[in-house]
């Protein structure tokens, strides 16, 4: 069977899973075997209510008093002690930052291979999968092997799912799983590393991870006091400020503004770049953007490819237009 | 404080990626290398911490000969060491890269230098497997922690932050310790000219290796399908922006 470790924190579902499960339904289905899901820790009873029309045919969750707060190593532990008492032919989990630390501690704690990242999973003589590199910008394929050297052929590939590598999409005919409780053996060593505490985030401020629309000034904006004109407009919209990476290098703005591959990854309604060449590491930034308009005096910048729209002039100029435009706009609907 | 930093040798992108002819390689002919974005961090956060704390910072690559750039690049920064762990260029799979820095590390240690903490990148910014730093963790025995973009350390007591939701969950490691940053935690220091003179001339230890058991093997790279629609130039003047704002009204992104 295929085994799907569902990420979620304290009961908040990270819809990604949602995804991997979908993921994971069809790939049972192509080798004609069931679906299984992993919850594990506090708040998992609330989110196995909201999973029931995935296709999951057992529900196994760990519980344990050490699990009330997020431990990577004991994550993994649970997750190799799903494996040992169901004997998975594949594990799965969602790409998401939690999903890759704890598969990577699975990985080391089974001593087993782990892909992350899969858009396409081909099981089969080796296991194949297509995975990312550089954010999605190349995909590579890559096979998975036992340990050759010893005649051992692979007992359990582990991968994690690409984000939005398929839509999240219910079962049409799905049944209530089954439910399997059972109690991990956790060590010291495994809750060493857990969170002690948390900082909230602040409340009313636009996240630049979930704003509707994104305003972000590159090199061409010239100087961080450039950057007060972006403001203007993305107040006007009602959006956030983002930035590339060249911008942070030169100090104009933080690197939490920053939108890339090693910064905050968007997906606004609309994204408006100005005065950014769309390098690649930029553009898997941005890349869940609706709509990407960029304003550039560049013709050829790499970013016109991948734009919607386009107004091609200086930065300097069409900004202080656009607010205009945008105040009078709001004004005169 | 001894600190070792892992960092990798990756073609520095730009607005393109193309392949080589018999698609197995990223064609970098006209690309420069750079220490991978994350790594880059985490050897200037070394310096930070042994610049306020005492003690060494030595970096480790495993790579080609080519690799020692990016060695003496972190030398010019202010490393006081350098270690390449040589390859023929072949790719090493992320399981094969941890055994070999285990086993460079077990060594170092049999020779006097024993490092309290040990830090990677998140993942690297190629290949991208997020699992490197985990593993040689758990081979050390030490814990382990990531996606770190704020760090202090109080003798032995490390307090780590991540981003999480908006907000940040903290973590406390003991010494020693593995922890994989990220970009943001710090901004990196240029190397100055002295530094990259320094860096020239400085010795590179050099351990030769053998060939990887990769159980992760690639078979190819591929380009992903482009979206195929050309987008629309609405011009370049005032007539421009208020199309622009035509379409964004139809959005329904114009605020009341």
């Amino acid at each position: 069977m295929i085994l799907g470790v569902v990420d979620h924190d304290r009961g908040t579902l990270n819809p990604l899973s949602l995804q991997m499960l979908t993921f994971g339904r069809r790939l049972a289905a192509q080798l004609n075997v069931p679906l299984h899901a992993l919850l594990i820790g506090a708040g998992s009873q609330p989110v196995a209510a909201g999973l029931a029309g995935y296709g999951i045919s057992t529900l196994h969750l760990a519980t344990h008093d050490r699990l009330d707060e997020y431990a990577p190593a004991a994550w993994a532990r649970c997750v190799a002690e799903a494996m040992n008492r169901t004997a998975p032919q594949i594990v799965l989990a969602a790409g998401s930052e939690r999903g890759h630390e704890v598969m990577a501690h699975v990985a080391a704690q089974t001593d087993l291979p782990l892909a992350a990242n899969c858009t396409e999973v081909r099981p089969g003589e080796p296991f194949a999968v297509t995975r990312q590199r550089w954010g999605g910008s190349l995909l590579e394929d890559a096979a998975l092997h036992g340990d050759v050297s010893r005649g051992r052929a692979l007992s359990c590939p582990l991968l994690t799912v690409a984000p939005h590598a398929v839509p999240a999409e219910e079962a049409p005919d799905a049944a209530e799983p089954q439910v399997d409780l059972f109690a991990p053996t956790l060590s010291e060593s495994d809750l060493q590393v857990r969170v002690v505490s948390r900082v909230e985030p602040e409340r009313g401020k636009i996240s630049l991870a979930d704003a509707r629309v994104v305003v972000g000034g590159g090199r061409g904006i010239g100087s961080a006091e450039g950057f007060q004109v972006l403001q203007e407009v993305a107040d006007l919209l009602g959006g956030a400020i983002g930035c590339s990476r060249a911008v942070t290098s030169l100090g104009w703005r933080p690197h939490a503004d920053q939108v890339g591959q090693t910064g905050t990854r968007i997906a606004p309604e609309v994204y408006i770049a100005c005065g950014i060449s769309g390098a690649i590491q930029h553009m898997v930034g941005c890349k869940s953007a609706r709509c990407i308009v960029a304003i550039n005096k560049d013709p050829d910048a790499p970013i016109m490819a991948r734009a919607d729209y386009a107004i091609i002039g200086d930065v300097r100029q069409a900004l202080p237009a656009l607010r205009d435009a945008l105040a009078r706009a709001r004004t005169h609907p | 404080m001894d600190i070792l930093v892992c960092v990798k040798r990756v073609p520095a992108t730009g607005g393109k990626i193309t392949l080589t002819p018999d698609g197995q390689e990223i064609d970098t002919r006209y690309a420069s290398f750079t220490i991978s974005p994350h790594e880059e961090c985490a050897v200037e956060e070394a310096l930070r911490l042994t610049e306020a704390h005492g003690g060494t910072v030595t970096v480790l690559t495993l790579g080609p000969a080519v690799a020692a750039d990016q060695l003496r690049d972190a030398l010019a920064m202010g490393a006081q060491r350098a270690m390449l762990l040589q390859t023929d260029g072949a790719e090493w799979d992320p399981g094969e890269t941890a055994r070999a820095i285990v086993a460079a590390i077990e060594a170092q240690r049999q020779a006097g230098h024993a490092f309290d903490l040990i830090l990677f990148g998140n993942e690297a910014a190629d290949t991208g497997d997020y699992q490197v730093g985990i593993r040689v963790a758990h081979a050390l025995n030490r814990p382990v922690v990531t996606g770190i973009k704020g760090l202090q350390i109080d003798g032995n007591s490390v307090t780590a932050r991540r981003e999480a939701a908006g907000g940040w969950e903290i973590f406390a490691l003991t010494l020693p310790a593995v922890i994989a940053v990220k970009e943001g935690i710090n901004l990196p220091r240029y190397p100055t000219v002295p530094g990259r003179l320094r860096a020239k001339k400085a010795p590179i230890e050099i351990v030769p290796l053998g060939a990887p058991a990769n159980h992760l093997r690639k078979l190819c790279l591929k380009l992903p399908p482009s979206t195929g629609q050309k987008g629309e130039v609405l011009g370049s003047g005032p007539e421009a922006v208020d199309r622009l704002v035509e379409i964004l009204g139809s959005k329904g992104v114009i605020t009341a």
